[in-house]
């Protein structure tokens, strides 16, 4: 057993050295994140608030006026230009200037007065889908209480009262949804990347193959080579907690300890990743392409920005194998929903299962495609 | 134990009939030779002609698909863990670690080999007495001149005292002067009983070695010391004297040397020609026959063949059987 990894000792003595002589990487690849972070978390919100909207008011009398008041109130719509004809109206959606155009008939007030059914048209700019999503259900839920409140003249309460609560980000804040996320693909980023570069740059030196002379075992040069980079994961967790939870206050719920815990089978899942790519890349520049195949599913189907629901049934089953998918519900279950290990425990099983199979595949590909080569 | 110098447990390498075929294609084919121990064995050959194959073959890297081979009287199809500890191994380009220190890389050798601390601190101040790094202990390896990353790498190769030293291409791109210098430390080693293979394209090289052997297309087309070499039938046919032919006009000459009937082979050295030719040809004849030609010639002498005339030679009879066989 001892003699399978033989030479792990030496291998991360001198792995160690690497790291420390070149500062400059590792200050790098820590400081990355952390510029993401700031980026995701301060200048983006998913919340869609202001839409920039014109207004064709044919109307223009009180009926109509009121309408209006309760669109712009809504804060979701936000009125930067009154125009006097349908032409104008359409020229200002087609040139991007507002996304929202509303139209409101000369007979509107008329119209309900005598009882009858007023149109409002509203032309929605469907090129953004979730402005788009967000302009169709305020300005619905706008008609349908206006109708309301007309049919039921004030004095009755509404038979059915909705009263939707959110759980765990009752503010709907973007950091609460974004950075939980974002520690699990930069995790991914970091470790997968410094691995495969290391092993790369000695493939690329010739200093591999010296090493395969010499009674270091495949085990023992690959363990020798993950722990200092699994060390350094850790601590761009440790960086990444501080600042999720200090920064922008993102409270933890749950146990960190057990957050850690869960940590290490993802983190080498990702050290195997960064195996595999360096069993195929021969040069640290095919090494920097290769390893965004990983980062990409990783970003697209691990429900990191778009739900998993949303993914084609055909690639559905490809979140399954992707690693972040288990650790991003870990990170969200830990952070804002105060889950524990009986909520966790089949994701956590799911990514040992995940790193084991990857080590096993990237030790036995670099032994057919970097040894024996 | 009386030792026979046909038993293989004696001497350092014993091949026998290896073949290394990588699909369709065989890189390795049925080569076979022995180094004794305390030798310079010197293996030539032209690039991609199997040579780097063979090294790995040895050292347990690619298995054998078919053959045997004994390493310090190890079989390397059962032992190749044991082999590469009694093995040191260098690498072409200096495959030493840039951004670590001297002294540093020293340390990471000894512990791949599992020196304790007291036998690897006295290897290390052997080694550097030895090879004279003392001055450069904290410099980085990367800022070494090329001679002295060389004595550092073999610093790092015989760390854990190997009886047998691989040594691929070592003096590929480093000056003349620190390339005497290395060889001089081979032979100091040597003296102390350590056995070399050595691969090279440099003949002055060759010539130094006390056993060369010469690998052409994955065959071994010459095995022996150089002087048994140059007094190869084939090389030096029966009826041919080889001479060098001094003139300041050697392209000129060559072409019409080239003609003359009775001459074998011609080819430029430096000021001069080196041609086989047939021993009835007369030397003065020649000569006369180059003047008429308006070629001024300096001086003609017989001449022993050099190692390189040894390759060249075998490689164009092998070509031709190669030509042969293809046709």
């Amino acid at each position: 057993m001892r003699d399978m990894f033989r030479g792990v000792g030496a291998v991360f003595y001198k792995e160690v050295l690497h790291v420390r002589r070149d500062a400059g990487t590792l200050f790098f690849s820590l400081t990355m994140p952390l510029l993401q972070m700031f980026l995701l978390g301060f200048a983006i919100d998913t919340n869609i608030r202001q839409i920039n909207t014109v207004v064709y008011n044919a109307d223009d009398r009180r009926e109509s006026r009121e309408l209006l008041d309760r669109l712009k109130n809504s804060d979701t719509f936000h009125v930067i230009r009154y125009v006097e004809n349908d032409h104008d109206l359409n020229d200002m959606i087609i040139a991007g200037k507002a996304r929202v155009g509303i139209k409101i008939p000369v007979d509107y007030s008329d119209r309900l007065l005598h009882n009858m059914s007023a149109q409002v048209l509203v032309l929605i700019d469907g090129s953004d889908s979730s402005v788009a999503g967000q302009a169709i259900n305020v300005t619905n839920a706008i008609g349908l209480d206006e109708s309301l409140r007309r049919v039921l003249q004030d004095r009755a309460t509404f038979a059915v009262d909705m009263r939707p609560k959110l759980l765990f980000n009752p503010d709907s804040r973007s950091p609460n949804f974004f950075l939980p996320g974002l520690t699990a693909i930069m995790l991914l980023n970091v470790t997968t990347f410094l691995t495969a570069f290391s092993i790369v740059r000695e493939k690329e030196r010739g200093t591999l193959e010296q090493l395969f002379v010499t009674p270091v075992q495949p085990f023992g040069l690959l363990l020798g080579k993950l722990l200092p980079y699994l060390g350094i994961g850790f601590f761009e967790l440790c960086l990444i907690l501080f600042f999720m939870r200090y920064v922008f206050l993102v409270p933890i719920h749950g146990n960190v300890v057990l957050l850690f815990a869960l940590s290490l089978p993802y983190l080498f899942a990702a050290l195997s990743l960064g195996i595999l790519i360096s069993s195929k890349a021969s040069s640290q520049a095919e090494a920097m392409q290769l390893a965004f195949l990983p980062i990409l599913p990783s970003v697209f189907f691990s429900g990191y920005i778009f739900p998993r629901e949303t993914i084609p049934a055909i690639l559905y089953p490809l979140s399954y194998l992707i690693p972040a998918t288990y650790f991003i519900n870990i990170t969200r279950g830990i952070i804002l929903r105060g889950a524990g290990i009986k909520h966790l425990w089949t994701d956590g099983l799911a990514l040992c299962v995940l790193g084991t199979l990857l080590l096993v595949i990237a030790a036995r590909r670099f032994r057919n495609k970097v040894i024996m080569a | 134990m009386p030792s026979s110098p046909q038993n293989p447990a004696d001497a350092s390498i014993c091949a026998e009939h290896l073949v290394r075929r990588f699909g369709k294609f065989t890189a390795v084919n049925d080569v076979s030779f022995r180094v004794e121990k305390g030798e310079i064995f010197g293996f030539l050959g032209p690039n991609g002609s199997g040579k780097t194959t063979v090294i790995k073959m040895l050292t347990g890297l690619l298995p054998l698909s078919s053959g045997a081979a004994r390493v310090e009287g190890l079989d390397v199809r059962v032992d190749s863990e044991v082999v590469r500890e009694r093995i040191g191994y260098m690498s072409q380009n200096y495959s030493l670690y840039q951004d670590l220190t001297v002294a540093e890389n020293l340390q990471f050798y000894g512990r791949i080999y599992s020196l304790d601390p007291a036998r690897l601190k006295r290897r290390i101040e052997e080694i550097v007495q030895l090879n004279g790094l003392a001055p450069y202990m904290n410099r980085l390896s990367a800022q070494l001149s090329g001679g002295w990353k060389q004595r550092l790498a073999l610093g790092c190769a015989m760390l854990h005292e190997p009886k047998l030293l691989f040594l691929d291409e070592p003096t590929a791109g480093i000056d003349p002067v620190a390339r005497r210098q290395l060889w001089d430390l081979l032979f100091e080693l040597s003296g102390h009983g350590i056995t070399f293979f050595v691969t090279t394209h440099y003949m002055d090289e060759a010539e130094r070695c006390s056993h060369v052997a010469y690998i052409y297309y994955g065959k071994i087309i010459a095995d022996g010391t150089p002087n048994s070499l140059r007094e190869l039938p084939d090389v030096q046919p029966l009826g041919t004297i080889r001479v060098e032919i001094t003139t300041p006009e050697v392209t000129r000459a060559l072409r019409f040397a080239r003609q003359i009937p009775g001459i074998r082979s011609a080819t430029i050295f430096g000021q001069s020609i080196h041609a086989l030719m047939d021993d009835h040809l007369d030397l003065h004849d020649l000569r006369e026959q180059l003047l008429k030609n308006g070629i001024a010639v300096a001086e003609i002498r017989p001449l022993a063949p050099s190692l390189e005339d040894v390759f060249v030679e075998l490689t164009n009879k092998h070509q031709a059987i190669l030509e042969a066989a293809n046709a």
